[in-house]
């Protein structure tokens, strides 16, 4: 098979572990004001304490692996969302800073600046990120060389903004989910309401992005068409999602996250397959302008290489990954150690 | 202003700036691992103590760390797209390793080392320390390797031409272990692990200083002290096999870096001067053949001067000499520190000598000081060149960014790191001021006082 379209398939995993990991983080930091107390506070974002570093490395993979598999997309795709990216990273530093130091000191205003950062850094991550895959659905104007001709504020059109406000949705929900998964006791009551306001949110903005992308992005929709399985992903997906609340309700909360984790992966398997083989779309002669896997990929011996770093490393990261979310499983306590 | 320049200093600014932790973080991981080796050895609390106090501070430049390295992932395509497609084959897979390979460790194990420790067993925890060290150090290897792609590049051919070209990777090993990766590896890391070595001597000289936490401060002390004079002659050693190669791959960066201009046997070495472009000659102090007797081990061998290569090609010769130079000075300085203090600590006089605990707390600003500048060196004195011989500076940066852009980034990031770096100075103070084995139930309380 061909090592680019294996590299494809490795840049996509590690965006699936990226959504799926940070994802919840994401979503912990954008309910977080929601809660009120101190306390309540320090329980959500310890929920996340110890793995939140790790799975912010993710986007460094999905980024690293882009430039060396296929450097031409990587160059392009910075430099055209050049200022998306800066607010992107603004609200990681901000997001990371806030964590870090919100603890540090008790006084009341000192904790809920921070917090205020640590939910509006989150929400701006979300966001971004809706909008930059919206418009790797849309297309950007690209010449034929690859050179961006478009502007800051072309970002943003109804169907980006879409896909930004579907990030949103997601991430809180994914995050709602994995709280009430770790947290016990008076909390837990409110984690589960947010579940299931938020599931049914996220359902809605999803219906509506489907039934947008089906009438505006008809060639998201031919490269579904023909091929039947690729309708099963989404049905897959969505009744996965629709699943949530009853096992909510059965109070399986490990089952309704494993289920949150499973329908994103697949939704975003979608999204892999629907823009295949292009990486990034020109909005002007796509045909010939877009720049795919093919056309911008590096030499087979570093993709060999590549994949052999990732074969060897991934199982590792995996392996000992899974010990140390198995190491700090279970409900949240707060000890002299924590944030 | 163009955007090539203003591309340029917002890329310098935001590396020097991640710079400031990543030092911190990998010397400390060092340091880190020697105190509670030694607490599971002789399973003394006061080394417990010792290890906990430095993994929180660890852990908040670690943070730090993260925060501005995720920047500079992004900042190779944001403002250098052609650069990053002339290099991406062959820069991807070290950035690749890099990611796979230590970022994980790190922050994967970072979790366990911070909160873990009721959670799993001594040697367990011992364990995950090791793995953040290593992982620390992976990420300085494999960076360090890229980078010295950049400076002298190996095992690769050009495939395309003019804006299409692309270097691409022949031969793996070779290009992993260029010329200069080896030496320019160890002598990042020692600079870094003197960085650990003097945060540890500072503190403990405060804390001498200020009669505080006197048993603490003076097992850190030695500690600091002896791993510190190891270090000083280690990073002597490999500047010196780090000179070598330089004047070997990049005759013209050592010419920059010594101010020499023209080629002449007997190459003399300013000890403290200043290179006069109008005249082409260094005023100052001079030691007639030492830099020939440095580089080549013979006091008649010419060295290559700036003579041979067209002004254009000329990196910025007042720059790279200075910034060599001060690198130089603040490796005296360490020295010195590490004698004095070395000297007075045996003779159990230390506590009282007030001006050498002064200088001794100062001396964390020396490693602070030559890392930068001597990554100043390196980079400066590769100019013009973003790729040695291959690739200009100038024809690197991406076509579709324009200056208002690049300014109002640049901008954004210098207000951020400008009010970041003084909460962390902030909180990096409030937590030596705090101490070691203090109880978060007393510090609040403590805090809720004031």
């Amino acid at each position: 098979m061909d090592l680019k379209i294996i590299w494809f398939g490795v840049i996509c995993a590690a965006a699936v572990a990226y959504v799926v990991l940070d994802g919840f983080d994401l979503g912990v930091g954008m309910l977080h004001l929601f809660a009120r107390k101190d306390e309540e506070r320090r329980l959500m974002l310890n929920a996340i304490g110890p793995v939140w570093d790790g799975n912010e490395v993710w986007i460094i993979v999905v980024g690293g692996a882009l430039l060396a598999g296929f450097p031409a997309a990587y160059a392009t795709l910075c430099s055209a969302f050049y200022t998306p990216i800066m607010i992107f990273l603004a609200g990681i530093i901000f997001r990371a800073v806030a964590i870090e130091f919100r603890s540090k000191l008790v006084y009341p205003k000192w904790r809920s600046t921070w917090d205020v950062v640590f939910s509006v850094g989150s929400f701006l991550i979300a966001f971004v990120l809706g909008v930059l895959l919206g418009n790797l659905v849309q297309g950007i104007p690209l010449t034929p060389e690859g050179v961006f001709v478009g502007s800051f504020w072309g970002f943003f059109t109804p169907y980006t903004i879409l896909t930004g406000l579907t990030a949103i949705s997601l991430f809180i929900m994914h995050g709602a989910i994995y709280l009430n998964m770790k947290i016990e006791g008076p909390l837990h009551e409110k984690t589960r309401q947010w579940s299931v306001i938020s599931t049914v949110c996220f359902i809605i903005a999803y219906i509506v992005l489907t039934m947008a992308t089906i009438m505006h992005m008809k060639h998201m929709v031919a490269r579904v068409d023909g091929k039947g399985h690729l309708y099963w992903i989404g049905i897959v997906a969505m009744l996965c999602i629709a699943m949530i609340p009853h096992l909510l309700r059965k109070k399986d909360d490990g089952w309704a996250f494993l289920s949150s984790c499973f329908s994103i992966t697949l939704l975003f398997v979608l999204f892999g397959l629907g823009i295949y083989p292009e990486l990034i779309r020109s909005s002007i002669s796509p045909e010939i302008n877009s720049i795919t896997i093919f056309n911008s990929a590096s030499s087979e011996l570093t993709l060999k290489v590549l994949l052999i770093i990732a074969g060897i490393g991934v199982p590792l990261v995996l392996a000992y990954g899974f010990w140390i979310y198995r190491i700090f499983r279970g409900k949240v306590k707060l000890d002299h150690s924590s944030y | 202003m163009d955007v090539v320049f203003l591309s340029r200093i917002q890329f310098g600014f935001n590396i020097a700036f991640h710079y400031l932790f990543p030092p911190l973080s990998i010397g400390l991981s060092l340091m880190i691992v020697i105190m509670e080796g030694m607490y599971v050895v002789t399973k003394k609390e006061a080394y417990k103590t010792m290890t906990r106090f430095w993994v929180n501070i660890f852990a908040l430049s670690f943070a730090m760390g993260v925060a501005t390295g995720i920047v500079q992932v992004f900042a190779f395509g944001n403002n250098w797209g052609r650069y990053s497609k002339f290099v991406g084959d062959v820069f991807g897979s070290a950035l690749a390793a890099e990611g796979i390979f230590a970022f994980f460790l790190e922050a994967g194990f970072l979790g366990l080392m911070l909160f873990g420790w009721d959670k799993v067993s001594k040697g367990i925890h011992y364990l995950s320390t090791i793995l953040v060290a290593l992982g620390a150090h992976f990420s300085a290897i494999w960076i360090c390797i890229a980078n010295s792609w950049m400076q002298t590049p190996a095992g690769f051919k050009i495939l395309g031409e003019g804006k299409e070209a692309r270097a691409v990777v022949t031969h793996f090993w070779e290009m992993i272990f260029n010329p200069s990766s080896v030496v320019r590896v160890t002598h990042v890391l020692i600079g870094c692990w003197l960085t650990g070595v003097f945060i540890v001597i500072s503190v403990a000289a405060y804390y001498m200083l200020r009669k505080r936490h006197q048993e603490f401060a003076r097992v850190t002390m030695k500690l600091g002290l002896i791993v510190g004079a190891i270090m000083v002659i280690l990073q002597l050693l490999s500047a010196d096999a780090s000179a070598q190669v330089v004047a070997k791959h990049q005759p013209e960066k050592l010419a920059a870096m010594e101010g020499v201009f023209v080629t002449k046997p007997h190459t003399p070495m300013a000890v403290v001067g200043y290179p006069d472009m109008e005249t082409k000659e260094v005023k100052g102090l001079e030691i007639p053949s030492l830099l020939s007797w440095f580089v080549y081990r013979n006091p008649a061998t010419a060295v290559t001067g700036l003579d041979k290569f067209h002004p254009s090609d000329w990196p910025n010769v007042p720059l790279v000499f200075a910034s060599y130079h001060i690198m130089i000075y603040c490796w005296g300085l360490m020295v010195l520190a590490v004698i004095l203090g070395a000297f007075f600590y045996w003779r159990k006089q230390l506590p009282m000598m007030k001006t050498v605990l002064v200088f001794l707390m100062s001396s964390v600003l020396f490693p602070y000081i030559a890392n930068q500048v001597g990554w100043y060196t390196a980079e400066f004195g590769r100019q013009p060149w973003i790729v040695y011989h291959l690739l200009r500076t100038s024809q690197g940066v991406s076509h579709s960014i324009n200056a208002a852009q690049v300014l109002g980034s640049l901008i954004m990031f210098a207000v951020i790191y400008a009010f970041v770096l003084a909460l962390f100075i902030f909180l990096l103070n409030w937590k030596i001021q705090a101490g070691p084995g203090h109880k978060e139930q007393a510090m609040d309380e403590y805090q809720l006082k004031v």
